[in-house]
């Protein structure tokens, strides 16, 4: 009984407190109504730079374009924009930068797992959204009420290709994952999925990221005799593990992630890319979608856009910052700057079709995105070319 | 039997990397007493060199090798010249810390010059990949072999055949005595690293097409190549270039019959229980010294 009363007493301070951090984080914000700030984190520098690099340029060229068109509700919209460099620990301090120096009503970022996970806490105890770029499930399952994302999900790239073996008639597969956190990731959803589609996967290997040859573990896997084998990682090592494929003769369909979804590749693996099966997001193959695609018209916009701002191609990855900032702005939109109509805002967000797929978020999904954000591709003469759904 | 057949290819054809790095370091070591970890760099440049002068510049193969090889040993006098011999009054253990700074520096430099992307380098002949008994084999890995046993005899011929050898090794005993008998032991140690930082360069080149060359290659294979050194016993060439087959076959035979995802494990539990069980190495008939 005393202990509930200590606990209520507490629940009551601690409320109490909160009331008051919001108070002393909102009242700057008020007095400076004359623009929003929304803050961005992004590697844009770093081993991730990749990702962030893009995505940096990305949310700069949308709060232009925002602006140019009168802003929000009349209102000016200001990017906040740090650099995580792919460090966690820079990431926790740029948020709290965003968080108490700059006041910022929303913030899109970070652009990888790590870093997104090291600022969630803090996200949800300041109560500001954040849509997060970043690809790992865990980000947004379970569900933290403060946190979005816009990228797809492993699960989704995992769903998209069991589909296309399910149509195949694809029973037994191998797979090799490379030894980090993407590959990890890839190899669970890998193998916890494989049930719900019919899948066996026989045959568990692993490469480091700077293996120079991968003939053992496919020896290995040959002697499995699966019906295709699944590579799950980013450049290069499936590039080493597609020609190693091919010098070992392995006369079975070789699948790839969307983490080697890109022309890199194809320069990397040479011959050896011919006839590989891969999930993509749809940018990669804009020029081939229907004309009845409902993407196809952003998805040009955009790369237009981006091509003769910054004259250099667009990637999926600048994508994700793209649908961050065009949904933000439409729950911006009416909420007159309020933390939490924003948040209600983003999370009744439905059928936005954007660069990366269409989202349709609800409370129990804040990633939004269905495997249709995939679209599956083979490498053809060293393109890309639409595998028939 | 065919999957052994297979794991033995490949595991020969990593182990000849690895050999021609670990007799690029023994070598080394034997002639001046300084273990360079920047040397896994020096294999880096010599594959980003041949991406440069042959992939990009499409320059003839047999004048980019040269080329290739002739720059990075360039690059590793300049390195003795300006971080080592200013240096070399002090312990060897300041020696050996600052070369692992410089692998640093060279792979920062590396990173900006080349960027962070990796390279692929086609192989040097067009040949298909042979079967034998089942079990694919690619030409690449002949050549492979092929140039690791090259280097190593020419290395070996060096020092048993010519005077500029002998010098190097009577250096490497005593630099006092060396320096009294009237060998100019500077130039002998800046040959050393000219010699050693070319061998590198060429184990990048030859690698280059069957791995893929980015600016962070270097660190692994230098590790592998110290661990090859020091199970073959430093100082000891012919020991090095076992030190390095075995350490490949293992590697390969660990992966295939155990768990991949213990590959690199198992070379350091290796090196460990072999520095344990017989501190100089497998094949050092010398005592291990200094230190």
């Amino acid at each position: 009984m005393k202990q509930r009363k200590i606990n209520a007493a507490l629940l009551v301070m601690a409320f109490c407190g909160m009331v008051m951090a919001a108070s002393v984080i909102e009242t700057p914000s008020v007095l400076a109504a004359s623009a929003y700030k929304i803050g961005g984190i992004f590697d844009s520098t770093g081993p991730a730079s990749f990702l962030g690099d893009p995505e940096k340029k990305t949310m700069e060229m949308m709060v232009e374009q925002i602006n140019a068109a009168g802003g929000i509700d009349g209102q000016k919209v200001e990017a906040v924009i740090y650099d995580s460099e792919g460090d966690p620990a820079k990431a926790v301090s740029a948020v709290n930068k965003l968080l108490h120096k700059d006041n910022v009503i929303a913030i899109i970022g970070p652009s990888t797992t790590p870093t997104t996970l090291a600022i969630v806490n803090f996200i949800e105890k300041a109560r500001v959204p954040l849509i997060s770029c970043a690809a790992g499930v865990e980000i947004t399952s379970p569900i933290k009420p403060w946190v979005f994302k816009t990228a797809q999900s492993d699960l989704l790239a995992v769903a998209a290709i069991y589909k296309t073996m399910q149509a195949k008639g694809i029973k037994k597969i191998g797979i090799i994952t490379v030894a980090n956190a993407f590959g990890e990731s890839g190899k669970n959803q890998l193998v916890g999925q494989a049930k719900d589609f019919g899948i066996e996967v026989v045959i568990k290997e692993s490469f480091g990221p700077n293996d120079t040859d991968t003939t053992a573990q496919l020896t290995k896997i040959k002697s499995a005799l699966p019906d295709a084998i699944v590579c799950w990682g980013t450049n290069p090592g499936p590039a080493v593990v597609a020609k190693n494929v091919k010098q070992l003769k392995i006369d079975v369909p070789l699948y790839q992630s969307h983490g080697v979804a890109s022309p890199k590749f194809i320069e990397l693996a040479g011959d050896a890319s011919e006839g590989i099966i891969l999930p993509t997001g749809k940018i990669l193959v804009t020029k081939l979608l229907a004309e009845t695609d409902p993407q196809k018209k952003i998805l040009e916009k955009y790369e237009a856009d981006y091509k003769t701002k910054f004259n250099s191609n667009v990637s999926g990855f600048g994508g994700y910052a793209y649908d961050a900032m065009l949904m933000l702005d439409n729950a911006v939109k009416g909420s007159g700057g309020d933390k939490e109509k924003i948040r209600a805002a983003l999370e009744s967000t439905k059928k936005y079709v954007g660069v990366t797929g269409e989202f349709n978020f609800s409370a129990t999904d804040h990633n939004g995105l269905s495997p249709d954000a995939f679209v599956m591709v083979e490498i053809k003469g060293g393109t890309w070319k639409l595998l028939d759904k | 039997m065919q999957e052994i057949i297979q794991y033995l290819f490949s595991g020969v054809t990593t182990g000849s990397i690895y050999a021609v790095i670990a007799v690029g370091l023994s070598m080394l070591y034997s002639s001046t007493e300084l273990i360079n970890f920047s040397h896994g760099e020096f294999v880096m440049l010599g594959a980003m060199g041949i991406v440069t002068l042959w992939v990009h510049l499409s320059l003839p193969l047999p004048l980019a090798f040269i080329l290739t090889v002739a720059g990075v040993s360039v690059i590793g006098m300049l390195f003795e010249r300006f971080a080592i011999r200013t240096a070399k009054k002090h312990q060897p253990i300041t020696l050996v810390i600052i070369t692992v700074g410089a692998s640093i520096l060279f792979r920062g430099l590396a990173m900006i010059l080349w960027g962070k992307d990796p390279f692929s380098v086609p192989s040097f002949s067009k040949h298909e990949s042979i079967e034998i008994a089942g079990a694919a084999l690619v030409p690449q890995s002949l050549f492979i072999v092929v140039a690791a046993f090259i280097l190593a005899g020419a290395i070996h011929l060096f020092f048993k055949q010519t005077l500029t050898g002998k010098a190097m090794v009577a250096c490497a005993v005593n630099k006092k005595a060396a320096w009294l008998s009237g060998i100019p032991s500077e130039r002998i140690g800046v040959l050393a690293f000219i010699i050693s930082t070319g061998t590198g360069a060429a184990a990048g080149i030859f690698i280059a097409p069957i791995t893929m060359s980015s600016y962070d290659m270097g660190t692994m294979l230098g590790l592998k190549g110290f661990c090859a050194a020091m199970i073959g016993g430093l100082g000891s060439l012919w020991g090095a270039f076992a030190g390095g087959i075995l350490l490949g076959v293992l590697e390969s035979l660990g992966a295939g019959l155990i768990s991949s995802g213990l590959k690199d494990a198992i070379a350091f539990i290796l090196l460990l229980l072999i520095l344990y069980i017989c501190p100089a190495g497998l094949f050092s008939a010398k005592v291990a010294k200094r230190f």
